[in-house]
């Protein structure tokens, strides 16, 4: 199930500007870090004055992302491995990334947005960690899927 | 209109322009994410430009953000406190990354990602939720 995909560099770097601005304005007004693993996971522990923001920003989320549905006609999501393996990969993510205290968003945009060398050095463990996996699974096992 | 209910409609439209920002850059599509980690296939170096453009946003915002006193509409930034770069850290960011290059979904993307309605999909959140359930007790 390897789909190949194309460089599109100018919407990468609009897609990447919005996600930045969406930080910005996050930290700026409200005095929080857009990490989604941190959003979600404080759903998951509900604090008194910690559900409703969340809930919200999540529900923004979605609303962009059905905006941009409606506009184009699709997301374009190609899952690249079985259900099986889908459902071991969520729980890494959702494991390693609550007790590393971050993701893609929290350490790699927020943290190193504000050059913290935790975030820096958790964004390149994952990177690496992720680039090795990819490595094993296309070139090492092959098709695993 | 209240700090709290002001507070919630910025949340609601930082998380519009986050989701929007990951559909356009197709950072949605685990097929774009394994590819830029594949370097050794047909790589594509789309999430490098996200990454760049979003750094290219939040390094000098933050740093200017940072030297107010106070956000907009709260008492204090909630900033994480922890320092230290310790085990923990590093077991966190590898396991993610091993389900990150597996699934070549993160957290935002696969929130976004449900909107397809994929059972994959579904599957993948339900156990990102189980996963960070379980790690949450292990304090």
């Amino acid at each position: 199930m390897e789909t190949i995909t194309h460089f599109t560099p100018w919407s990468g770097l609009l897609g990447g500007l919005l996600i930045g601005l969406s930080a910005a304005l996050l930290l700026w007004v409200n005095g929080r870090i857009a990490g989604i693993s941190g959003i979600v996971g404080g759903l998951l522990s509900p604090a008194q004055g910690e559900t409703a923001w969340r809930a919200s920003f999540l529900i923004g989320m979605l609303a962009g992302g059905a905006t941009y549905l409606l506009a184009t006609g699709g997301l374009g999501v190609a899952v690249q491995v079985n259900t099986g393996l889908m459902a071991v990969a969520g729980l890494l993510v959702g494991f390693g990334t609550r007790l590393g205290g971050g993701c893609t968003s929290g350490h790699g945009v927020c943290g190193i947005g504000r050059l913290s060398q935790r975030s820096i050095v958790a964004t390149g463990s994952f990177m690496l960690a992720a680039a090795v996996t990819v490595f094993v699974v296309r070139h090492v096992l092959g098709a695993a899927a | 209109m209240s700090a709290q209910a002001s507070r919630i409609v910025v949340a609601l439209l930082a998380g519009l322009l986050f989701g929007l920002g990951l559909s356009i850059s197709q950072m949605v599509n685990p097929a774009k994410v394994i590819n830029f980690l594949d370097v050794a296939g047909h790589w594509d170096p789309t999430l490098a430009l996200v990454m760049g453009g979003a750094l290219f946003v939040t390094v000098p915002t933050f740093r200017w953000v940072l030297r107010r006193p106070a956000p907009l509409l709260d008492g204090r930034f909630h900033l994480p406190d922890k320092r230290d770069i310790d085990a923990r850290l590093i077991t966190g960011a590898v396991l993610f990354g091993v389900g990150w290059g597996l699934g070549g979904l993160c957290p935002g993307p696969a929130v976004v990602a449900l909107l397809t309605g994929f059972a994959s999909v579904l599957v993948f959140v339900g156990a990102m939720l189980a996963g960070s359930w379980l790690a949450s007790r292990l304090n």
